[in-house]
């Protein structure tokens, strides 16, 4: 009698987010088999006619839509492999330093930028990057030419991946430094007392007690290898670096939205929720089977 | 600790200050910029005279964005919906995070729950079938439109779920002897003693909203019931329809720069003001939530 009151009150609390999900997440799924149609918004999903793999077929097709996806691949590795990096070494580096108020404020002003909107930040890093901005003040003093880095194809994609490093850089470093505190410190003693060097230390101890994390990471990121940052690049970008700089969500957003093409952009849009989906169950379950890690 | 250093080791830890100090600063300094660029005067923003403190200090800026009155009408809605998609993040990230903490032993059907959600999760429809459901529930041009499809915050329900697995559950039986069904037990033991965790989620949760411009672009179609972020972004946009270089060049050179450098500052005052008790949260929250039961 108790138990069948707990789990009526169980299912009671569950309904409501439940019923949102199923209109706002599962329902649009539904929605997939326009890929398949000739969708019509007048005609519905029921009576828009059938074209199977048609808008498949006309996407790999199209000239633009290798460009596209190798821009998000490239964008999207270029983030994910220096995320890591760069918060890596950061924690390493703030770990070293041991005035507690120093640490705190430091942390305060690189954790400062995740919170920030690309909204926001893109006026920042615009301004930064102007023709007479002060990185161009600095490449001119240094010798340099003034370079327009948001209209030239070879400077779009390393500003876009430096720029969001350096938003995130900080925040990223915070689970690395959970895990920096979790390092029993009798093994550095242990070491000290060997005559292991800072250095020494920080190679042996501290670099392998990342490992498990360093690898729960990669996993989570698997899931958004096809997704470059929409939010960033669609407040930087302009038509002069589409060239490089138009991802996957860039493109769904325009050819389906703006232009109305609502097959063409479910379909691709399908094919993006597709492979990141199966690469993340698939790199969960080889983490699982392999080195026992397991996110869900 | 090792009392008598080495050359080699003083000059370690000077370059490690050096990088970390370095990588602040690093961080701050935009940012000074633009607060520096919205106190200038246009013709200094113009000759690109500005650095990290104001050039001809002037408010002349801010004293033209008080009278800009869609500036003030999009803060107000993005403040309404920050207060109502907030709290509905908050209630339904508690109501689902509570039984998918239970074990399967004490509520059977967790499992299928929990399958649902990181389905939800893991896979979605896309942007396109997404906004044809707001367009067909009528939602489109409404405040809804901007707080329902998004008010199941799933990764918010995922720490907030490891955050209660967390708890004693001495704490729960003791409960039970004293004939507490489940609500009474979320509420009056559970809840209280969830504070940092829900301080985490409820503030991820503010800034989420605060911070969205794009909800608003596919499902509000009149510019003046823009908020805030959405009504920023359509003013630097511009730039991104430009395709001639001369003319991109010119038009980030031009001012209006001081004016949006102002409402750029402006709309990061409230973040700012909420920014100490985020921190003070945020990190336990994550590190908390991060934990696998």
């Amino acid at each position: 009698m108790r138990n069948k009151k707990e789990q009526g009150a169980f299912h009671l609390m569950l309904l409501p987010g439940m019923l949102l999900l199923a209109v706002f997440s599962f329902l649009p799924m539904f929605g997939i088999v326009m890929a398949f149609q000739n969708f019509v918004p007048a005609k519905g999903m029921f009576r828009s006619p059938w074209v199977g793999l048609e808008h498949f077929k006309f996407m790999f097709s199209l000239p633009d839509s290798s460009q596209i996806f190798a821009n998000t691949l490239i964008i999207a590795l270029g983030k994910i492999l220096f995320h890591m990096v760069v918060a890596v070494i950061f924690a390493l580096l703030l770990n070293e330093i041991r005035v507690a108020p120093v640490k705190k404020a430091v942390q305060t002003i690189v954790y400062l930028p995740h919170f920030l909107s690309w909204v926001v930040l893109s006026t920042v890093v615009i301004n930064m990057f102007s023709y007479e901005g002060p990185i161009n003040q600095l490449v001119t003093l240094l010798g340099g030419k003034p370079v327009l880095f948001l209209a030239s194809n070879t400077w779009f994609r390393p500003v876009v991946i430096a720029t969001d490093v350096w938003k995130e850089f900080g925040y990223n470093s915070i689970i690395y430094l959970a895990a920096l505190t979790g390092v029993d410190p009798g093994l550095y003693e242990a070491a000290s007392i060997d005559g292991a060097s800072r250095w020494k230390q920080t190679l042996h101890i501290t670099l392998p007690s990342l490992l498990p994390t360093l690898l729960l990471m990669s996993i989570l990121n698997m899931g958004s290898i096809l997704s470059a940052g929409f939010d960033q690049i669609y407040n930087l970008y302009n038509p002069l670096v589409y060239e490089t700089g138009d991802i996957i969500d860039t493109y769904v957003y325009r050819v389906g939205l703006v232009q109305r093409q609502y097959s063409l952009g479910t379909a691709v849009g399908l094919l993006k929720s597709a492979v990141s989906f199966i690469l993340i169950v698939g790199s969960n379950t080889l983490a699982n089977r392999f080195a026992k890690i397991r996110v869900f | 600790m090792i009392t008598s250093k080495s050359f080699g080791s003083r000059a370690a830890s000077a370059a490690v200050w050096a990088a970390v100090l370095g990588m602040a600063c690093l961080c701050l300094l935009p940012l000074l910029n633009m607060v520096a660029l919205s106190f200038s005067s246009s013709a200094a923003a113009t000759g690109n005279l500005v650095g990290l403190v104001p050039v001809d200090f002037t408010a002349e800026s801010y004293s033209r964005l008080i009278t800009d009155q869609q500036f003030w009408r999009s803060f107000g809605i993005s403040v309404l919906r920050v207060a109502l998609g907030a709290s509905l993040n908050v209630c339904l990230t508690v109501l689902t995070a509570y039984p998918l903490s239970k074990p399967k032993s004490r509520f059977p059907a967790q499992p299928v729950y929990m399958k649902i959600v990181l389905f939800a999760m893991l896979f979605s429809g896309g942007t396109i079938p997404t906004f044809l459901v707001v367009k067909n529930t009528g939602l489109l041009n409404s405040l809804f439109a901007l707080i329902l499809p998004t008010a199941v915050p799933i990764f918010n329900v995922i720490i907030l779920m490891n955050f209660f697995k967390g708890t004693p559950e001495a704490l729960e039986d003791a409960a039970i002897i004293d004939g507490a069904g489940q609500w009474q037990m979320l509420l009056k033991i559970f809840l209280p003693i969830s504070l940092p965790a829900l301080a985490t989620v409820g503030l991820f949760s503010i800034v989420g909203h605060w911070n969205d411009y794009f909800q608003a672009l596919l499902y509000i179609q009149s510019t003046e019931n823009y908020p805030l972020q959405t009504y920023i972004q359509q003013l630097t946009v511009d730039l991104s329809t430009v395709t001639d270089p001369e003319r991109l060049k010119e038009l980030s050179r031009i001012s209006g720069r001081t004016f949006n450098a102002a409402k750029i500052v402006a709309s990061t005052v409230p973040l700012l003001c909420i920014y100490p008790f985020l921190q003070k949260y945020f990190v336990t929250g994550i590190t908390i939530g991060s934990v696998k039961g």
